[in-house]
């Protein structure tokens, strides 16, 4: 399975958002991969178009075939979505708004509550299980949601700031449940993320947007260096193994004088 | 020792969630028992005083009742009730789905103008249409609150497609044509005489008095299909509380969904208004009331919604008729009266829970 980008255009009230997005290389089976970037970089805006929720230009192949050529009900099938957050006012279960997902994407009852409870027990969420979603934290919430798109076992998952709501702890476990999924699956990942040290820590690839183009893409302790940093984000960082051998991410201070890549016009 | 450990057993999710749906079919069950006493007290309220006892028996057996007592039940008070309960139910399941389309709690069948522009129909009809020989008043007025209630919501649909936009576009749409169309109904009363300003001011004031059985009958029949076509969307409206987004990404089709619910919404409320004028807060407030006890699983939530609809304005009919001795009160004066109130402790009661 394989994901491709090929002059990815998004515009979004007559502005272009993501311009010219092509990857030198195919997005593989069982890989996760990080889509970072500064603030209004473009990124959720591209996770929405790969997810066929924007109209776009360009191609996205997903095996061969056009993902927003597939009718809604085929592609809700095969792509999942992880928003921001889910409302906070909604007087439904965490239980029976992952039934009312997998029911409509045609999966049988049986299997369903079997996949429920499986991943529900696999994230920790099982004493939520019964509770409404208003009564839950943001952060319970948002792991309602990651239960949801896992339950579904997409072909292709995207995660838009996953992590954002969460604590250290459960930023690692989210990280490593969705990894494992993929990996187990061979199915592919794209998550938008902040934190470039748990790209480092859990991604195969990375994409860097800036602008609303791509600047980079390749391993993430390759790509993710002080000359990129200083471009992109405005600041002087640099990547040091810590004391466990790992890649990381260590900031030395704002650049004030520095100017990260423009918004287009 | 086993039957022992087998009933000790936790239950499993699918079995809890199998109990939490019983609990709310329990709910269902009791709403309607409400109603149906409702119903009897709402039959049994009125100027002529007609015992609840000869009311059941001739309600069992009709040849029982003496002449007048068959024509003060079956012409005058079962038309009035049933009127009251299928309004009630259109109302309370076209505010349910209108809250969850448009996102928005204080959404309600009258969100988009509805009301507004049945009531500038019922006006243009009664100023401006002379009395035809071949269609009476009593057809006119509802005809033409009717289209005009459809034409607004064309109007609507007709600005979402050229504009686009999500569920704010359509509420804020909808609102600027609701004061647009608040602004032609009082132009109707600059130009009506005053014959024809009473009318349309009694008219827009809601009133059950014009029920007869073809008018109930049209509504029941229209609410039946309405309802049919909602509990099919069930699961789409379900995962809409989800957020546009996450629902659009399982498949389901916002747009259309949206699109569909309206134009039911649109009907629904259409007929019932045509008929009885205006009735306020039932739209607004039985939806909340049905969240708070079944949740919003919508296969339970338009069920309770429907029911809490239909016992408010069977509630409201029998206060409008038993507030003032020999009176009926308008019973869009009896909804709001009662529904502002009503509404308010909604409110605080959720922010003390909270």
């Amino acid at each position: 399975m394989s994901l491709q980008i090929t002059s990815l255009t998004v515009q979004r009230q007559r502005r272009r958002i993501v311009e010219d997005v092509s990857l030198a290389a195919p997005l593989a089976a069982g890989s996760l991969t990080a889509l970072v970037g500064p603030n209004g970089a473009g990124k959720s805006t591209l996770i929405h178009a790969l997810a066929g929720l924007l109209p776009s230009g360009g191609q996205l192949l997903l095996d061969g075939a056009s993902l927003p050529a597939l009718p809604l009900r085929q592609r809700s099938r095969q792509v999942a979505l992880l928003p921001q957050s889910l409302p906070q006012s909604v007087g439904l279960s965490p239980y029976e708004l992952l039934l009312g997902g997998l029911l409509a994407n045609g999966v049988g009852r049986r299997e369903a509550e079997a996949r429920i409870d499986a991943v529900l027990r696999r994230l920790g969420l099982l004493d939520l299980a019964m509770q409404r979603l208003d009564t839950l934290s943001g952060g319970q919430r948002q792991m309602v949601a990651l239960a949801q798109v896992l339950a579904r076992q997409p072909r292709l998952l995207l995660l838009d700031e996953p992590t954002s709501a969460l604590d250290l702890r459960w930023q690692l476990a989210v990280l490593g449940a969705v990894g494992e999924d993929v990996r187990q699956r061979g199915a592919i990942g794209v998550i938008a993320l902040h934190d470039l040290n748990l790209a480092l820590r859990a991604c195969d690839r990375v994409l860097v947007l800036a602008g609303g183009r791509l600047q980079a893409d390749g391993a993430p302790d390759a790509v993710l260096d002080a000359a990129l940093l200083r471009r992109v984000y405005g600041i002087a960082a640099r990547i040091e193994p810590c004391s466990q051998g790992r890649p990381q991410l260590i900031v030395d201070q704002l650049l004030p004088e520095s100017h990260p890549e423009a918004l287009p016009s | 020792m086993s039957t022992t450990l087998a009933l000790d057993a936790p239950l499993s999710l699918a079995q809890r969630y199998h109990r939490a749906n019983l609990r709310r079919a329990a709910v269902l069950l009791l709403l309607g028992a409400a109603l149906g006493l409702s119903l009897l007290w709402d039959i049994a309220t009125g100027p002529s005083g007609l015992p609840l006892q000869d009311i059941v028996q001739g309600l069992l057996a009709p040849d029982s009742l003496e002449v007048a007592d068959r024509v003060i039940l079956f012409d005058v008070r079962l038309p009035y009730t049933c009127m009251a309960l299928v309004v009630g139910a259109a109302l309370g399941l076209a505010g349910a789905q209108m809250q969850t389309v448009l996102n928005n709690p204080l959404a309600s069948p009258f969100t988009l103008g509805l009301a507004a522009a049945a009531t500038l129909g019922a006006a243009m009809a009664i100023v401006f249409v002379p009395a035809l020989p071949w269609l009476p008043a009593e057809l006119l007025i509802p005809a033409c609150a009717f289209l005009a209630a459809l034409l607004s919501t064309a109007l609507i649909l007709l600005l979402l497609r050229w504009h686009g936009g999500g569920s704010h576009s359509l509420v804020l749409f909808g609102i600027a044509l609701m004061f647009a169309l608040e602004a032609l109904v009082s132009l109707m009363h600059f130009l009506a005489d005053s014959n024809a300003l009473e009318q349309i001011v009694f008219w827009s004031m809601g009133s059950l008095g014009r029920a007869d059985w073809h008018n109930v009958l049209l509504v029941a029949v229209t609410l039946l299909l309405c309802f049919c076509l909602a509990m099919r969307r069930a699961w789409a409206l379900t995962l809409l509380r989800s957020g546009e987004a996450q629902a659009e990404s399982l498949g389901v089709d916002v747009a259309r969904v949206r699109r569909a619910c309206l134009v039911e919404v649109s009907l629904l409320t259409a007929v019932a208004l045509c008929f009885v004028g205006t009735i306020g807060f039932v739209g607004l407030v039985g939806p909340h009331i049905a969240r708070l006890l079944v949740g919003e699983q919508h296969r339970y939530f338009l069920p309770a919604s429907t029911l809490c609809g239909a016992l408010m304005l069977s509630l409201a009919s029998i206060a409008s008729k038993s507030l003032i001795p020999g009176l009926i009160v308008p019973i869009g004066i009896v909804t709001a009266l009662v529904g502002v109130p009503a509404f308010m402790l909604l409110i605080l009661g959720r922010r003390a829970a909270a």
